[in-house]
């Protein structure tokens, strides 16, 4: 099966999400500016989101008849507003990091190491 | 003047006057007077003031009840003034059982009053000087420190009145008493003062030991007292004399002595129970009983337990009055002080003994007196000859006290009742004067040893001449058939009794007659002997010669008082009659006065050795011809040394060393009593150091083994485990600290990694784990 040959349907989606899921963790993995990693996990988030918005729309749903209502999208709100939230606090950490050692490059946040 | 309240009052304020003394020297007595002596001036006040109320008493009945006029008749014999009886107090009722304070006042109390009285007012006095350097502080050369020094130590002058009082009250206790409960009270009381003040040098072993051994000796009689309580309690169901004298000798029997009703119901136990068992009803039973009463008695049911119940009393005084066997204690007794050696251990306490045979004297049977008897005829001949080869001047003096206690003993066992308290009383009077004497010459030369002494006449005459009047007093000199010092009556009377004795039982009679009156004898020879050592011949040491002297007034006054009285006390006052002897015949029991007839003896009565031509004559002479021989013997030897002493103990060495070996009575004890408890008693020791401490110390090491196991246990497995848990979890963190890099990237890597490979994993049990 050829998902360029089908219509757009939830395997598309998915497929999506899972690109851009993969993309922020490399990102995560592999920047050492702060604000990289941050975008990073921004790209994680959405591409879970993605999901969530997928799974959760009676359109893409072969057995609409069950789908209840609006879970998914409460799901995918809730996520857009904890990324917010993580953002700020991360941003501010990000921000007193710097204060304190000049740059955003994680490697040297080493002071946790075990 | 009513008889009957005023003279409980008066003895009972007399009795108790000297326990108040004690009362206040115990709490203020130190701080009375400069040092505590005015604890000395309470204590001679209270027996002064006791001595003037008795006086008063003993005037007060003498003009209620004046002599009988007929002499020796036999009209008064029958005739005795009934006695005051009655209760101050009742301490306990038990059921029947009654102990209470009571009095019995008869002329035997009130002339016992006197008597201690006179005696302890004397003796208080002297002790004034006696006691003078107890003071200030006392060096006692006689006990040795451990440096080789004297002891010094505080004087004790406040506990020698406090204890002289204590003992005043209980022996005026012990006299004044209405029952034999109360006699035992006292009887004991009496008892721990004497222990207390033989042992008042409380340093020195001898004393300690001596007082030791009184109270020890004293138990063993006292045991023998407690059985008498028993029996007539639980026979007669009272303690109180009138009670008793009435059960044992009936008014309505002519006052003979009969079994009571009590013992014989208690000798014929089992046919009483069948009779109740047997009868319809409780009226039937007791008729029955009642009925079979006379028939049991003619039968002698019970007669043991009145037999027991004299024997018991008895016990209880052969211990108090040093009687033998228990005679041991009083020599020893001697480490007290001199003033109690003469108040307690002659005039007093050890006379208390003759005085409760006296008491108790229609309770005995003629089985009894006669055991009575024997003791006193073997402790009178026995203490008199140990008397003859003393050196120890208190030593002699108190085996005459043995002895002369031995006379009254045998008085009494032959039926002289009268004769015997007489002798009490007369021998109070003179024996103290004679120990009030040796202490002076004590004081004077600082030894007891009379080898030492001698020559000491013209030193100190008043003392020499008083201890005189002592010697011919208790050697009882005096014209026959008339007068005489006071011994002379008394001893008198007692050998003429013991002759009319002879004459009812020739053979036991006579060995008892011819055993006092050689023992009449050898009080002579021993109290010149004395004497004549003392204070006659030259000096024989120079340096205990030099240093003696008269003793000061305080204690000579009593020596003058007294030896008035061992002078005139057998004496009876023409026309008025008055004397110890008409006094004291008041007081004779009901129905003792006709004498006993029993199945070994027949007492006789006592005015029939009074009878002059058959008895009093030929008995007069005879002992005025045993003490003139002992007289003259010791005169002999000692006096004009016609007679060498050490020829005639070289002649006689082995009767001389039995002598001086005191019978062998102290070894025969040493191996039969006192070795065989210490033997007793070092198994018992054994017995516990090795058994019961073994037991206990092998019982400690198995459990310390136990212990150590445990303790083993503990440490290996218990903590091993614990410790190795922590231990591996410690390096398990410390192994797992080196994943915490803090490397930011790495931990994403390991997040994603960790996550594939949970997928991985999942995918791969996914069946298993669902399915299964």
């Amino acid at each position: 099966m050829n998902l360029l040959t089908q219509p757009v349907g939830l395997a598309h989606y998915l497929v999506v999400g899972a690109i851009l899921f993969v993309a922020g963790v490399v990102c995560m993995a592999t920047k050492r500016n702060g604000i990289g990693v941050l975008m990073g996990i921004e790209l994680v988030l959405n591409g879970a989101n993605l999901n969530f918005v997928a799974f959760g729309s009676p359109s893409l749903r072969a057995d609409s008849q069950y789908a209840i209502g609006l879970d998914g999208h409460m799901a995918a709100l809730f996520v857009i507003v904890l990324a917010a939230a993580e953002a700020a606090v991360a941003l501010a950490i990000v921000l007193s990091f710097y204060r304190d050692h000049a740059t955003v490059d994680v490697d040297e946040a080493d002071e946790l190491e075990g | 003047m009513n008889l009957a309240t005023t003279l409980p009052l008066l003895l009972g304020l007399a009795w108790l006057l000297p326990l108040g003394s004690f009362a206040v020297i115990v709490l203020f007595g130190p701080r009375l007077g400069r040092r505590g002596v005015g604890a000395g001036y309470l204590a001679t006040l209270a027996i002064l003031a006791g001595f003037v109320l008795s006086a008063v008493a003993t005037l007060g009945w003498l003009s209620e009840h004046p002599i009988a006029a007929a002499g020796h008749g036999e009209a008064h014999a029958a005739e005795s003034i009934p006695p005051i009886c009655g209760e101050w107090y009742t301490l306990a009722e038990f059921g029947s059982l009654r102990i209470t304070i009571g009095y019995y006042i008869d002329s035997l109390t009130l002339v016992m009053f006197s008597m201690v009285t006179l005696v302890a007012s004397c003796i208080h006095v002297y002790s004034f000087g006696y006691m003078r350097e107890e003071l200030g502080t006392v060096t006692d050369p006689m006990v040795t420190l451990a440096d080789g020094r004297p002891l010094e130590r505080r004087g004790r002058f406040c506990r020698f009145y406090q204890y002289l009082s204590l003992f005043s009250f209980s022996m005026l206790g012990l006299v004044v008493a209405g029952n034999i409960a109360m006699v035992f009270v006292f009887w004991e009381l009496v008892g721990i003062c004497s222990y207390l003040l033989i042992g008042f040098y409380i340093e020195r072993k001898s004393a300690s030991d001596a007082a030791n051994k009184a109270f020890i000796v004293n138990r063993v009689g006292d045991f023998g007292m407690l059985v008498g309580l028993m029996v007539i309690w639980s026979t007669l169901g009272t303690f109180s004399f009138p009670e008793i004298f009435e059960q044992v000798r009936p008014a309505e029997n002519h006052h003979s002595l009969v079994v009571p009703d009590g013992m014989v119901l208690a000798g014929v136990k089992a046919e009483v129970e069948r009779i109740v068992l047997d009868a319809p009803g409780p009226t039937e039973a007791k008729a029955a009983i009642a009925a079979n009463l006379p028939d049991w008695r003619e039968q002698g049911h019970g007669r043991w337990l009145l037999i027991l119940a004299g024997l018991g009393i008895f016990c209880g005084c052969v211990g108090k009055s040093a009687q033998f066997p228990l005679h041991v204690w009083l020599p020893d007794a001697m480490e007290g002080p001199t003033p109690v050696s003469a108040l307690i251990h002659a005039a007093t306490m050890v006379a208390a003994g003759v005085y409760l045979i006296g008491r108790f004297y229609p309770v005995f049977a003629p089985e009894v007196l006669v055991v009575i008897a024997c003791v006193g005829a073997i402790t009178l001949f026995m203490a008199a000859t140990i008397a003859i080869t003393a050196t120890d001047i208190k030593r002699v003096l108190a085996y005459s006290t043995v002895s002369q206690l031995g006379y009254m003993t045998l008085s009494l066992g032959v039926g002289g009742w009268l004769a015997g308290l007489f002798h009490l009383i007369t021998h109070a009077f003179f024996k103290s004067l004679l120990f009030l004497c040796s202490g002076s010459v004590i004081h004077a030369c600082g030894t007891n040893e009379m080898p030492e002494m001698g020559g000491l006449r013209r030193k100190m005459p008043w003392t020499a001449y008083t201890m005189l009047t002592g010697a011919l007093a208790i050697s009882g000199a005096g014209i026959p058939l008339l007068y005489g010092l006071s011994g002379f009556h008394s001893k008198d009377s007692i050998l003429a009794q013991a002759f009319s004795f002879k004459l009812e039982n020739p053979s036991l009679g006579g060995v008892f007659f011819w055993t006092a009156a050689s023992g009449a004898a050898i009080t002579a020879f021993y109290m010149f002997r004395l004497w004549y050592m003392t204070f006659a011949g030259q000096p024989r040491n120079e340096h205990v010669a030099r240093h003696a002297h008269e003793s000061p007034w305080v204690m000579l006054g009593p020596l003058v008082v007294l030896a008035f009285f061992a002078v005139v006390a057998g004496w009876t006052l023409p026309v008025i009659g008055w004397g110890v002897p008409t006094v004291l015949e008041q007081a004779r029991p009901a129905g003792t006065a006709l004498g006993a007839a029993g199945r070994l003896v027949t007492v006789p009565a006592e005015h029939v050795s009074h009878l002059p031509p058959s008895i009093h004559i030929p008995v007069s002479f005879i002992a005025f011809l045993a003490a003139l021989a002992g007289f003259v013997l010791a005169t002999a030897f000692y006096g004009l040394r016609r007679l060498d002493p050490e020829d005639a103990r070289r002649t006689f060495a082995p009767i001389d060393w039995f002598l001086r070996r005191k019978w062998l009575f102290d070894e025969l004890y040493q191996a039969v009593f006192v070795r065989p408890v210490f033997w007793i008693a070092r198994s018992v020791a054994a017995v516990d150091t090795r058994g019961i401490d073994g037991v206990a110390d092998g019982l400690a090491w198995v459990t310390r083994q136990v212990a150590r196991l445990d303790d083993l246990i503990d440490r290996v497995f218990v903590d091993g485990i614990v410790n190795g848990i922590a231990r591996r979890t410690c390096r398990i963190g410390l192994g797992l600290r080196s994943l915490q890099t803090g490397n930011l990237r790495q931990y994403v890597m390991w997040v994603a990694v960790g996550t594939v490979a949970l997928f991985v994993l999942i995918s791969l049990v996914w069946d298993f784990a669902i399915a299964g």
